[in-house]
């Protein structure tokens, strides 16, 4: 599936949650939401978006958060997956888009890549209580308005192809800007 | 020697509702006092990395998170700290353990650099020596709440 497709169906299924994305993500979803509840974590420090968005989960126990985070992003900050597991908070889910390469400077490969590693059974192992895998597009389709509704800590990998042609991440606008009213947003529902 | 109540009483006077933290040992002898606290959360990361983003998460969420750490944990977070202070421009407030400072001629290089790495950030920060500079803690957090920017606690670590 391509990342464009997994995220419309995202997208299509999205109530009220905050959804917090960053590279590639970032750069699709800004072309597939727009919602004030969204927090593009551009420019970002690589791999921090699972914490910042685990941040407001814990200081909005009320909000259902996703965040959206690459595999090389994930694998940046590895003890971040560990933390959010612990935490055990119900309203919090990451959605890995494991593409199995560093997109956003150009397709160059994870240390992962081709190896048996596997970012499922590692979120097992660090006691999320919930953990699904979708590789296909028809199983997401399939799967997602049910996955979406398991409560959390729920990890939910999304297996997607590469994008090589389209990779460049501009930020959206000022970044002060965009937080006041992602926090007025956050403040007022 | 700063016993754990009392930087508990401290940091409840901030306001603060959670503190994020990596330990060292000199840190590491607050963590009953914290766990134990009425008005603060203590939340555990594995690595220093992690600590900016989700007090950055938690402010956005309304709450006021205080980060705790020591230099060597200043240092392997830079960047973190760098995207929440000056990309975000969240002033985020910072309890920091000055591994050696108190071991005079010491070649810990980790001594050496903890300075010099502030004044590069341009973070303004306060040296707390013990319990007697307490009030000078309250007063610099006091400003830097005021002016609506980060600031750093600096505590003096390595007495025998």
């Amino acid at each position: 599936m391509t990342l464009g497709d997994a995220l419309q169906v995202l997208a299509d299924r999205r109530r009220d949650q905050v959804v917090v994305t960053t590279m590639s993500a970032a750069r699709q979803w800004m072309r597939t939401s727009d919602h004030p509840l969204d927090l593009h974590f551009v420019p970002s420090t690589m791999g921090g978006g699972l914490s910042l968005a685990l941040g407001i989960a814990i200081a909005r126990p009320q909000r259902d958060v996703i965040v959206l985070s690459g595999d090389g992003c994930l694998l940046m900050n590895l003890g971040s997956l560990v933390t959010a597991a612990v935490s055990n908070r119900p309203n919090f889910t990451v959605i890995v888009i494991d593409n199995g390469v560093y997109e956003t400077t150009g397709g160059q490969k994870l240390v992962t890549t081709g190896s048996p590693v596997d970012l499922a059974d590692m979120a097992r192992a660090t006691s999320f209580a919930n953990v699904t895998e979708f590789d296909s597009l028809a199983a997401w389709k399939d799967g997602a308005e049910t996955a979406l509704q398991q409560p959390g800590p729920h990890c939910i990998i999304l297996k997607v192809a590469p994008n090589y042609d389209d990779y460049a991440l501009n930020p959206p606008g000022p970044m002060s800007e965009r937080l006041d009213a992602f926090r007025a947003a956050l403040a007022s529902r | 020697m700063i016993l754990g109540h009392q930087i508990e009483k401290i940091i409840a006077g901030f306001g603060a509702t959670h503190v994020v933290w990596v330990p060292d040992s000199t840190l590491g002898a607050w963590e009953e006092a914290l766990e134990a606290s009425a008005s603060f959360e203590l939340l555990r990361v594995c690595r220093e990395g992690e600590a900016w983003p989700l007090a950055a998460g938690l402010y956005l969420g309304g709450k006021s998170p205080l980060v705790m750490m020591q230099t060597t944990g200043l240092f392997e977070s830079g960047d973190a700290l760098r995207n929440a202070l000056f990309d975000l421009r969240i002033p985020l407030f910072a309890l920091i353990g000055y591994r050696s400072y108190l071991l005079k001629d010491s070649p810990d290089t980790a001594r050496k650099f903890a300075e010099p790495i502030l004044d590069a950030w341009g973070l303004s920060y306060e040296l707390i020596n013990g319990p007697e500079d307490l009030p000078k803690l309250v007063a610099h957090h006091r400003a830097c709440r005021i002016a609506g920017k980060p600031g750093v606690g600096l505590i003096a670590e390595g007495r025998g």
